[in-house]
């Protein structure tokens, strides 16, 4: 019996063992950026460009640039997967062979490894559509066809469907179905339903696919590596065929290409940190605002 | 007066009509809109994989190119800038399962077992602190992982193996398994809190402890989902890019040590298909490492959506 016990202790300890290491792992990458980039993080480097070959100054281009991407791409992305997601939940037949198509387009979407996105972006985006574009209005020279902001939002958009497709979805379907059943009942139209009634009930499902489409599109680099993305620009992109700098790809080229790696160390501590924080910041709030949302509905 | 009355009646009744056609229109067009947006979301996938193959398919198709690559192509030679280039793949497909082999014996344990504690043994406020925990760390960008595996990691590991080479595959899979266990956890627990009440009161019934109810009930009711959550961990693990570009030292030698450098396919995309010539042999077969990479999650999607799901749905509904 005793034994037994033991061997109890012994296999619910592995579990709890488990669980620690993947709290653990998330708090020391924490410390150590906290450790590595307090320091360095002033008003300054938030807010003044790079000088001295990035070995002083700020980053507020990289900063500039990512808020840049992922408002384009939210505008382009969130849409599209609303839609999708209303499709799935209010219009499609359940068992029906297209809603079924659209499901496991969706869940394979997710899984294509996002270096593969940043080929897609290239080859369709720049080459295909850009190309395409500029052989209609600027025969002379590249304006489009060439890897610039647009097309590297874009291409994040495309990486980010499948999170705001699934978020919406599970939102819309958690809209009690007496709602929609009233609705009707009153002679509203399908639309008038969904529009009026459905999508107003789902507002914090629909944020909350937001937030986590733009977390993770901050936070990519791989799609951007040849979509438009540069290492240093002399000034903020104004437009949409310009290329930009990225926070994410600003750490990347100063840890891996850099000539005095040690020396820009601090640097690229600094910018983890605001990386982190802008993505830890996105995702708490998703977790709150879906928590709240939960909640109300349960009330209701 | 009554005329007045009637006329007044008509008219409403026809602006009550006018406003329930257009009603009418606007759904009919809503629900078309509707739909084709939905197509045009899913032809995406399609897109991806003509697109991709599209940039690859000289490698077959063009004589010239044909002949420059395919010879070398399984090969164990990546020398895509010389004289004489050679395009043989063996070394970044080693390269791609050292990593990925590393990163599944790290994160399937971890996620399969913290999962079973999520659902079996955590009191409230632990699973409070552990599901936020697994979000926030889903949610660090790869190219955090990546700079933490740089900097901090191979430190560690050197100091632990005594490797000459700081940068190794060992370094990118520890890294990369931090990608796959949010996902293998996440999936698992889904799975392990789908096992009916019922089977667990059965084990307890018949004199079951709770953890030999856990080990013995559950997590085998549970596998065929588990096994899903595995395979996208998998398909995580095998794309990751920015990690191994970081992290593995980027040599792209033939060699199973773990404490060598590597290179895998994904990092040997990201690495040169910014300073190649567009439409060379080289460009081709860059395209071409994609267009496998595509089809290889895309694989392993169909095998976790439809072999599992059917094997789980006849398990619990018992037919």
């Amino acid at each position: 019996m005793t034994k037994k016990k033991l061997l109890g202790y012994f296999f619910t300890g592995i579990t709890a063992f488990a669980a620690f290491i993947i709290v653990l792992a998330f708090l020391v990458i924490l410390f150590d950026a906290l450790k590595g980039g307090a320091s360095r993080l002033s008003w300054e480097f938030l807010t003044a460009a790079p000088r001295k070959g990035m070995t002083e100054g700020g980053i507020f281009p990289a900063i500039y640039g990512t808020v840049l991407l992922v408002l384009i791409m939210t505008i382009v992305g969130i849409p599209f997967g609303t839609i999708t997601a209303i499709y799935l939940s209010e219009y499609s037949n359940e068992r029906s062979g297209v809603a079924r198509w659209i499901r496991f387009a969706v869940s394979n979407l997710a899984g294509v490894p996002s270096i593969v996105f940043g080929l897609f972006g290239l080859g369709f985006f720049v080459q295909f559509l850009g190309s395409g574009i500029d052989a209609v209005v600027s025969p002379d020279e590249p304006v489009w066809g060439k890897p610039s902001l647009l097309w590297a939002a874009m291409t994040l958009a495309v990486l980010t469907l499948p999170v705001v497709i699934v978020s919406v979805d599970e939102a819309l379907r958690n809209v009690p179905r007496e709602y929609r059943e009233a609705s009707l009942a009153l002679g509203a139209t399908k639309w008038q339903t969904v529009w009026n009634v459905v999508l107003p009930n789902a507002t914090g499902g629909i944020l909350t696919g937001a937030i986590l489409a733009v977390s993770r599109g901050a936070g990519e680099v791989a799609p951007l590596l040849f979509t438009g993305a540069a290492f240093f620009l002399p000034k903020l992109p104004n437009s949409l065929d310009d290329q930009f700098m990225q926070l994410g790809y600003h750490l990347y080229v100063l840890a891996t290409q850099s000539v005095d790696v040690e020396a820009t160390l601090p640097i690229q501590y600094a910018t983890t940190l605001v990386l982190l924080a802008l993505t830890f910041t996105l995702n708490l709030t998703a977790i709150i605002v879906r928590f709240q949302f939960r909640r109300k509905l349960v009330r209701a | 007066m009554t005329t007045s009355t009637t006329k007044t009646l008509t008219a409403t009744t026809s602006t009550t009509q006018k406003v329930n056609q257009t009603a009418k229109r606007l759904d009919r067009i809503a629900k078309n809109v509707i739909f084709g947006v939905s197509l045009v979301s899913i032809s995406i996938i399609l897109l991806i994989l003509v697109f991709t193959f599209k940039e690859a398919k000289d490698v077959f198709f063009d004589a010239h190119v044909r002949e420059e690559v395919l010879p070398t192509l399984i090969g164990t030679n990546w020398q895509p800038v010389s004289d004489s280039p050679k395009y043989g793949i063996i070394p970044l497909l080693i390269g791609t399962i050292k990593t990925t082999l590393i990163a599944m014996v790290l994160a399937v344990p971890i996620g399969v077992l913290s999962g079973l504690y999520s659902v079996m043994f955590a009191p409230k406020w632990t699973k409070e602190v552990l599901k936020p925990a697994v979000e926030l760390v889903a949610g660090l960008p790869s190219v955090v992982i990546g700079f933490f595996a740089l900097v901090v990691l191979s430190g560690w590991l050197q100091a632990l193996t005594g490797s000459p080479f700081r940068l190794n595959a060992l370094v990118g899979g520890v890294a990369i398994s931090l990608t796959a266990i949010p996902i293998i956890f996440t999936i698992a627990e889904e799975a392990l809190s789908a096992v009916p009440q019922s089977m667990k009161e059965a084990s307890y019934a018949l004199g079951a402890t709770e953890w030999e109810t856990a080990f013995y009930v559950v997590l085998p009711a549970a596998y065929p989902g588990i096994f899903a959550g595995v395979l996208l961990g998998l398909g995580r693990a095998f794309g990751e890019t920015l990690i191994v570009l970081m992290a593995t030292g980027n040599a792209a030698i033939s060699s199973w040590s773990l404490l060598d450098s590597t290179r895998t396919l994904t990092a040997t995309i990201g690495a040169e298909m910014a300073e190649v010539v567009f439409g060379d042999p080289h460009y081709n077969v860059l395209f071409l490492i994609g267009t496998f990479l595509f089809l290889f999650s895309m694989i392993l999607n169909l095998i976790a959506e439809f072999y599992v799901k059917a094997k789980l749905l006849k398990k619990f509904r018992g037919g």
